[in-house]
Order: structure tokens, then C-alpha cells, then sequence
């Protein structure tokens, strides 16, 4: 093994890459711009939904309820929505969104009520639209009130004590820290970006390491030169994996950035539910520390596995047409990880890229369970072991190299 | 020294089944000699010529350059030989001084001799204009003079030529031409093959004929002329060749 060879096409390729422009892009400024643009666009776009939905005072029709002038007043005063006159269309209207709600109240609801038959007031919204469920909160919520007061007084009428209908209070509240509940939500995205990234970065340089050196006619000139096959491909590989890593390491720095950002920004205050905190975003430098150590042998199987299938094609644009749909099936497993539920578990820590995926969501939330993370670590290593095996034996192979 | 002994390549094709590229081809080339390998196209020039550089490896029988056999150490005879073709182009990223650099790391120069080794060839081509231009920007004659700076920066004793001229201009085949004719001047062993018949004559100190992946005929250009009755070598081609040719696209 001569590392002196293996070094010299290293460094050839570096100054090559170094001055393609399609490598240098997806290298350096799609991992920088990924999570802003992913992560904070997102993120802004959302809150900015909910936070106008919450200060729009959302249009309401009332149907019916001429002899129920207290209910009907009532809702009129509440300073949470807008009550419109009433027309025939009110149907469609909720529909074509002209308003946002529908109070139907049945006849003599009033009267029904106070004497004791009771009766049902219907809420027609459109279901699933945001400032649609938003108003239909707030009439539910006084309705509740409404109807609570009725009770109240009831009991006092006949003198029973107000807690009789509500013998006990029952209250949720989440006592997990801050930065863990944030972490399960931002380590999924973390490690579907950490895979896409690695893939990524190592795809531009893999191609054109490989099937652009076919299609430039170069294979043949290297091919004619002392060096042996092994070392020329392993000189390759180390170079896909520098970029692959690169790739992965500005991610993580784009990832800090963004999210310190984004904490500042208070642009999370309304995603919150009233009277909690924040979520909190930032990352400690531990958790970035053994994400990153993850991505290498992430970054050596993508890298690896790339040159392999690139070598296949003859030209840049034929490698493009393979690799495009690994793209969609490495996403497969990032995906699923982000699913909730799905957890860490022996059998799962040997499944490739998902266990990475999970493994990262644990890391976020502060969670380090040795015993996985050298488990999933050995077995990634054996994979990207395998591929780097495969892809110097294809370099070896005439039909490959020379396919026509 | 080239001895090719028994050379075999044989490839699998989906439509044809098994190809006999190259059948059972021997033949020696000695220093100071240039050997034309003279045949149409598919006719296995170029599968001989790149299993002699070991970019493939014979199916069976072998060959020795200098000495050292192409299946048992390819590296060596690499190190031993140029390659040029007009498939081997240059890296177009590269300015030309790094690329012929490249090569010279690649063949083990140490950093001293390879300067010394880079201006020498430089000077003697005329390439100190376009030294730091990048690969790309270079145009076909300037190429071509740094695809031959590459090949000879380790001065190797055996150069090996696929159809060099192919799809050339006039002014920048001549280079070429010149540049075969230099490299036996320098005693060095020198085997290329092409389809035009005016550069064997022009050329070739010994001529093979190669038709079907086999070699019909091998001699001087006097020789092949006694030997076959005709004064032209074209006809002396046509005539060796065609009854293998027709036999061959019968099948």
C-alpha cells in the first residue's frame, strides 16, 4: 500500500474540485443554506399562519335564534369574534371561506333550555382550515361558559354545593426540560438533513470523479500511468469523503446558526401553548460533537456506495439518472425515524440509516445509551466497509471501467 | 522491447456471445524501431495496444515490455512505457504544467528531477507559452503537445501509439509524426497503430497486418511488396485482408 500514490491523486482531485463550480456549490453553500431556508423558512411561515390566524377576528353568521335574544346577545358582545347579519347563503359562504363560521341555534332554545329539555347548538366550520377551527374554538368555549353559568345557577337554586358536578380538577403538564422536548422534534429534521447532506455532498464529486472522468476521455490517460488501480480509487474515495464531510460539518454549523437565531427571534413564542415556555432549540457542543462522529461512517458508506454505482455510467448525465432515485429511498428511512413512536431497539440499530436517524433523535434529547451508539457506530463501520470493498473491486473490473 | 506471445482477448457481448477481439497475436518490436500495426476498424489494434500499456488484461498469453510481463507486473511496464491516444485526453481542470507534474509524481520523480525534467520538455516544445493555461482553454495543437509532454516526462524506453493522428489536422498530425520519428531517433521502442496507409510508409519500419483479432502478415514494407507481388501498400492490404474480411462479416 503506497500512500505516497494515494496521496498524490488526493491532492490532484482536491484541485480539481476546488475549481469546479458544480462541487464548490453543493459542498459549501447547499448545507450552509438547507436548514435556514428548510428550517426557519418553515418555521417562520408557520407561526406567521398561526399568529395571524390568532389575531384575525374571525366573521360569524348566526342561524336562528330569534327567540333566544340572551344567547344570541350575548355572542354578539364576545370581543373575540365578529358577528355578521345573517343570510341564506350562510352555507356557502362557509364554504367559498367569506366567513369563517355558522352558530345554528334551534328554535325555542331558550325556552327548551330553562326548561330542562335541552337542545343542541351546531357549529358548521370548515373543517381542517385553521382560522376556520380557530373560531369555532372560541364560540365552543363560550357556549361552555354559557352553559356552565346555567348550571352554576341551577345549583344554587336548589342549594347544592358547585362542586358537585366537578368533584375533582384533572391538569396535564409537561415537566420534560425545555431543551429535550425540542430535541425529539429538531433531531429527526437534524438527521434527515445529516443523511441528505452526506449524500449530498459526496454525489457532485463522486460523479464527476468516475463517470465525468469517462466521459472527459481521462480514465484511459490515468489508467496508462503507473499508479494501481487500488490506490487511484482509494485517492478518489478520500476525496468524495472530504467533501461528504465537509458537507455534513457546515450543515451542523448551519444548524447552530440558524437555530440561535431563531431562539432570538422569539418567533417560537407562538408556537407555544399560553402560559408555557418556548421550546428551546439550541444544541449543546456534546450533542453536535457525536452527531458528527456519526457522520463519518455515514459519510464513508454514501461516499463509497456512490462511487460504485457512478462508476457504472458513462457520462455525468447517465450517473445523474441513477442516483436520483437513491436519493428518495435514502429519504425512506430518515423519514420514518421522525415518525413518533418509532424507537431505538436492538433489532432497529442494525437497520442501515435508520438507526443513525433514531440515533440522532436520542442524541438531541440529551439521551447517551453507550451500548447503541457503539452498536450502530461498529455496524455503520461494517457497511461503509463493505461498500468501499465493492467499490474497489468495480474498479478493477474491465466491463465496468470500459462498458460501451 | 515489446514481445507479444500468444496475446488473447476474448469479451462476452449480449448480441454476439463470445468475441475474439484479439486472436493468438505474437510479434517482437526492438529499439529503434517503430512498428506500424496496420487494420480497419474492429480489426483489434486498439484492444492489442492498451492490453501492451495494461489498461486490459489478455485473456490469455501475455507480453513482456523491457522485460517485465504485462499480466505479472503491470505497474513496472507502466512505468516503463507512454501511452498516447486520442482517447487519452487531459484533465481539463488542470493548468499544463500541473498535469504533466501529475504524471511525473505519479511515475515516482522526486520534486528536483521532475522541474528539471518539466522545463527541459517544455523548452524543447515550445510550451512555455501556455504553461499555467488551464487544459480546457488550450486548443487542439497545444493539446496535443501537452498529451506528449505527459507521456514522456519519465522518459520511458517504450512508447505505444492508438491511431495518434485520428480526427487531426494536417499541421497538428505533423507534430505527432515528428514526435514518432524523435522517439526512434532516441532509440526507443515504438509501436502505433493506424488505418492510413500513407503513415506506415511514411513511418514503419516493420509493418503487421492485423484482420479479425489475428496477424496476416508482418515484415518490412520491401518485404510485404516482394512477397505479394504489388508495389502499393494499399493493394498489398486489400489483398491480405479481404478474404478474411468477407469471411468475417459473412458470419
Amino acid at each position: 500500500m503506497s500512500l505516497r500514490n494515494i496521496g498524490i491523486v488526493y491532492r490532484k482531485e482536491l484541485t480539481e474540485a476546488l475549481r469546479d463550480r458544480r462541487t464548490l456549490i453543493t459542498t459549501f453553500l447547499v448545507p450552509l443554506l438547507v436548514i435556514p431556508v428548510m428550517g426557519t423558512g418553515f418555521t417562520a411561515v408557520m407561526s406567521a399562519v398561526i399568529g395571524s390566524a390568532k389575531k384575525e377576528k374571525p366573521k360569524v353568521m348566526i342561524v336562528g335564534g330569534t327567540d333566544s335574544p340572551g344567547v344570541v346577545a350575548a355572542l354578539q358582545q364576545d370581543p373575540k369574534i365578529h358577528i355578521i347579519p345573517t343570510t341564506d347563503d350562510w352555507k356557502h359562504k362557509v364554504v367559498e371561506k367569506e366567513i369563517r363560521a355558522a352558530v345554528e341555534i334551534p328554535e325555542g332554545f331558550e325556552k327548551n333550555v330553562s326548561d330542562g329539555h335541552g337542545g343542541t347548538v351546531k357549529i358548521d366550520v370548515y373543517g381542517g382550515e385553521i382560522k376556520s377551527e380557530f373560531a369555532a374554538g372560541n364560540i365552543e368555549s363560550y357556549l361552555k361558559e354559557y352553559r356552565d353559568g346555567i348550571v352554576a345557577k341551577r345549583l344554587e337554586t336548589n342549594s347544592l354545593p358547585a362542586n358537585l358536578l366537578r368533584p375533582f380538577q384533572v391538569k396535564r403538564e409537561s415537566i420534560a426540560p425545555p431543551e429535550k422536548q425540542a430535541g425529539a422534534i429538531l433531531g429527526g429534521i437534524i438527521a434527515y438533513a445529516l443523511i441528505l447532506m452526506c449524500l449530498n455532498g459526496a454525489m457532485s464529486p463522486a460523479i464527476d470523479l468516475t463517470a465525468g472522468e469517462k466521459e472527459r476521455g481521462t480514465m484511459e490517460t490515468i489508467l496508462s500511468s503507473p499508479v494501481s488501480r487500488t490506490h487511484l480509487v482509494l485517492g478518489k474515495f478520500l476525496l468524495v469523503l472530504t467533501a461528504s464531510l465537509i458537507t455534513a460539518m457546515l450543515l451542523m454549523v448551519s444548524v447552530e446558526v440558524s437555530t440561535a437565531a431563531l431562539q432570538r427571534s422569539h418567533a417560537l413564542d407562538q408556537m407555544a401553548e399560553e402560559g408555557e415556555p418556548a421550546p428551546q432549540l439550541t444544541l449543546g457542543p456534546a450533542a453536535i460533537a457525536s452527531v458528527m462522529i456519526m457522520a463519518v461512517p455515514l459519510s464513508v458508506l454514501f461516499s463509497a456506495g456512490l462511487i460504485t454505482i457512478a462508476l457504472f455510467a458513462k457520462s455525468h448525465k447517465e450517473a445523474q439518472s441513477y442516483i436520483a432515485p437513491l436519493m428518495f429511498l435514502v429519504v425512506i428511512p430518515a423519514v420514518a425515524a421522525m415518525l413518533p413512536g418509532v424507537d431505538l431497539t436492538p433489532e432497529l440499530a442494525i437497520v442501515p440509516l435508520l438507526n443513525v436517524s433514531l440515533l440522532c433523535k436520542e442524541l438531541m434529547t440529551g439521551e447517551y445509551h453507550w451500548n447503541y451508539i457503539a452498536l450502530i457506530f461498529a455496524s455503520t463501520c461494517i457497511y461503509a466497509a463493505g461498500a468501499l470493498f465493492l467499490a474497489v473491486k468495480m474498479f478493477q473490473r474491465e466491463s465496468v471501467l470500459f462498458r460501451s | 522491447m515489446i514481445e507479444a506471445l500468444n496475446l488473447c482477448k476474448r469479451f462476452q457481448d449480449k448480441k454476439r456471445g463470445e468475441v475474439r477481439a484479439v486472436d493468438g497475436v505474437s510479434f517482437t518490436c526492438r529499439p529503434g524501431e517503430i512498428y506500424g500495426l496496420l487494420g480497419a476498424n474492429g480489426a483489434g489494434k486498439t484492444t492489442t495496444l492498451r492490453m501492451l500499456a495494461t489498461i486490459l488484461e489478455p485473456t490469455e498469453g501475455t507480453a513482456r515490455l523491457c522485460g517485465h510481463d504485462i499480466v505479472k507486473h503491470p505497474e513496472r511496464v507502466r512505468a516503463n512505457c507512454g501511452f498516447l491516444s486520442t482517447a487519452t485526453a487531459l484533465y481539463p481542470r488542470l493548468t499544463a504544467q500541473e498535469m504533466v507534474e501529475y504524471f511525473g509524481e505519479l511515475n515516482g520523480l522526486d520534486s528536483t528531477t521532475l522541474k528539471k525534467r518539466i522545463d527541459e520538455i517544455f523548452e524543447r516544445l515550445e510550451m512555455n507559452d501556455f504553461r499555467d493555461r488551464r487544459c480546457d482553454q488550450l486548443s487542439t495543437g497545444m493539446k496535443q503537445k501537452t498529451s506528449i509532454a505527459r507521456t514522456l516526462v519519465h522518459d520511458p524506453p517504450v512508447m505505444i501509439f492508438d491511431e495518434p493522428t485520428l480526427g487531426l489536422d494536417i499541421m497538428t498530425a505533423r507534430t505527432i509524426i515528428d514526435f514518432i520519428r524523435e522517439c526512434r531517433d532516441r532509440k526507443k521502442t515504438v509501436i502505433f497503430s493506424t488505418h492510413v496507409m500513407r503513415e506506415v510508409e511514411k513511418l514503419c519500419d516493420i509493418v503487421g497486418i492485423i484482420q479479425g483479432g489475428k496477424l496476416l502478415a508482418e515484415g518490412t514494407l520491401e518485404q510485404l511488396r516482394q512477397r505479394h507481388g504489388e508495389n502499393d501498400l494499399e493493394e498489398i492490404f486489400v489483398k491480405i485482408v479481404s478474404p478474411h474480411y468477407g469471411a468475417q462479416e459473412a458470419i
